[in-house]
């Protein structure tokens, strides 16, 4: 099922797609980051994806381009996922909102900018979430030091 | 003509409702509620960049502090994640995932216990409190049985569990179960037909069932909105697709059907409990795959392999081939979902956990706008919140 509405998204925003990819029965789309809102409203109203399961960045440190933004999708009615994952170049970190969408997607984004300075065009509140608001540089980043900053790095082992 | 204005509030995050140490600013007319911001992160750890700098069994025990009034389902969780990601999960001895299923409910139970103790205490009704502490402190010595830890279990194991059930847990299970649902009419005969509990749970933080999917809420929250959607049944993992439970959906949308609701819950809980304890039979609570599973104590501790086998495991870890997975399921709160990513190597390149208590606690401003004051403190209790899971 999920294979049919790839298929779907493929024909309607062919330019889009950039990869298809499963792995252990799950299906996950790569699209370019301009079109993700227009590819998001149409999984939405036109193949049912109505639950945002869950949103997060990655950072591929050393590749290009540097991060990605990660949709977990969820079909309520037939009960499926779906992955839905956009490249975000690190001079240009910033993918428009979903939240226009999902409301739900309003807190995940803040997360995703305060742990890993991805930021969200026309997000209704970007600010960050479990980060103090003064604190500077992004904790999830892999170029982040684990200990913090300005602490010596740690010695011994992590067990 | 009076001038008017509003006034600016803090609750928290030092006050007994918030439930830990969530902050909330609330902006006032009077006792109207006029908008509600949460702050969170008070009590953020990093375990996701922790994670990243672990092995895969080194990350568990991160686990059993998030949502670390229901432990094991977080546990569950996690090894459920880590299995799919190595495509071992047809391997999990029968046993194993038994043991699995029935302490996740007995988890349910605790997790709910304490949902409701709380949310009576928060609303004034101090009895039924102490009436669920006793209960949930009988789990508590289970937990502390079957794990030698109250709270941090940290009792299951990527392929299985790490130790097989205590002599004599079968029938503290069963008493259990046998006396659960009499308690459960005692809370209910406190506080259902109660007129100030109802006074102050009908109609309160209603939100609607669309509403609902589209701020995110899961779980008993979601249920109560007439979504009738619950992983167990719908996704099913660990076997669950061999019990028969019945998935508990009304449509009052308010905090009196959600407490209905997980009361329901709590006893179809008692009926899979019951279930699990027929098909427990004798068998491995190990998968047979060596380069992943930690051996048998006995074996560590006897034999010069076993102790070379466990170590090998524990200081290099295992690696799953590159590749990513999501893994959701129905935790006592909603949706608990492990996203894991390998590079293959030893530690997970990215583990994003998505916490039900995070998403949900998004819906609070929505549902407390307009009502009055002492309502939100009903409406963080209804949505059963962790700032241990919200956090991170």
């Amino acid at each position: 099922m999920s294979q049919a509405v790839v298929a779907k998204l493929k024909s309607v925003f062919a330019a889009s797609v950039l990869e298809v990819k499963e792995h252990r029965g799950e299906m996950t789309v790569t699209v370019k980051k301009e079109d993700i809102v227009a590819i998001c409203q149409f999984l939405k109203d036109e193949a049912g994806y109505n639950f945002l399961c869950d949103l997060c960045g990655v950072d591929y440190l050393g590749q290009q381009p540097r991060f990605m933004v990660v949709y977990n999708l969820y079909n309520i009615t037939t009960k499926e996922r779906l992955r839905v994952k956009v490249p975000v170049a690190e001079e240009d970190a910033a993918v428009d909102t979903v939240s226009t969408v999902w409301t739900t997607a309003n807190w995940p984004e803040r997360e995703c900018w305060d742990l890993m300075g991805i930021s969200f065009n026309n997000h209704p509140d970007l600010r960050r979430i479990l980060m103090p608001a003064d604190w500077v540089g992004y904790p999830l980043r892999k170029d982040y030091p684990l200990q913090g900053p300005d602490r010596e790095t740690y010695q011994g082992r992590l067990s | 003509m009076a001038k008017k204005e509003t006034m600016t509030i803090n609750m928290g995050p030092q006050h007994p409702s918030t439930h830990g140490v969530l902050q909330l600013v609330l902006e006032l007319d009077g006792e109207i509620v006029v908008d509600a911001v949460p702050h969170i992160g008070f009590l953020h750890r990093g375990v996701e960049k922790l994670a990243e700098n672990r092995s895969y069994h080194r990350a568990l025990p991160l686990t059993d502090r998030l949502d670390y009034l229901a432990p094991m389902s977080n546990n569950l969780g996690y090894v459920l994640a880590v299995e799919k990601l190595l495509g071992i999960t047809e391997l999990i001895p029968e046993r194993a995932k038994v043991v699995r299923v029935m302490m996740a409910e007995i988890t349910r139970i605790k997790s709910h216990l304490v949902w409701l103790a709380t949310h009576a205490l928060d609303i004034g009704a101090m009895t039924v409190f102490l009436y669920c502490f006793r209960e949930r402190e009988q789990i508590m010595d289970m937990y502390e049985n079957i794990s030698g830890a109250r709270m941090t279990s940290n009792y299951f194991r990527v392929g299985g569990l790490s130790l097989d059930l205590p002599e004599g847990f079968e029938a503290d299970v069963l008493s259990f179960i046998n006396d659960m649902p009499g308690h459960l009419e005692t809370y209910e005969g406190l506080l259902t037909g109660n007129k100030i509990w109802q006074k102050r749970t009908i109609g309160v933080a209603k939100i609607g069932g669309e509403d609902a999917i589209d701020i995110g809420l899961t779980g008993p929250v979601l249920r109560a909105s007439g979504v009738d959607w619950d992983l167990r049944r719908d996704n099913p993992y660990s076997g669950y697709e061999d019990y028969d439970f019945k998935v508990i959906t009304r449509d009052g949308c308010d905090t009196f059907d959600r407490y209905k609701n997980r009361l329901d819950e709590m006893r179809e809980s008692c009926k899979i409990i019951h279930q699990a304890l027929d098909k427990l039979q004798p068998g491995p609570i190990m998968a047979d795959v060596p380069s992943v599973c930690l051996p048998a104590k006995k074996d560590v501790a006897n034999s010069i392999e076993g102790l070379i086998h466990h170590f090998k495991i524990i200081t290099e870890g295992f690696k799953p081939e590159p590749g990513e997975i999501y893994q959701g399921i129905e935790a006592p709160k909603g949706e608990l979902g492990f996203y894991l990513i390998s590079d293959g190597s030893a530690n997970p390149f990215r583990m994003k956990i998505r916490p039900p208590s995070f998403v949900n606690l998004q819906a609070l401003p929505q549902m407390v706008r307009g009502k009055m004051l002492a309502d939100v403190v009903a409406a963080i209790g209804t949505l059963d919140i962790v700032l241990g899971e919200i956090d991170r």
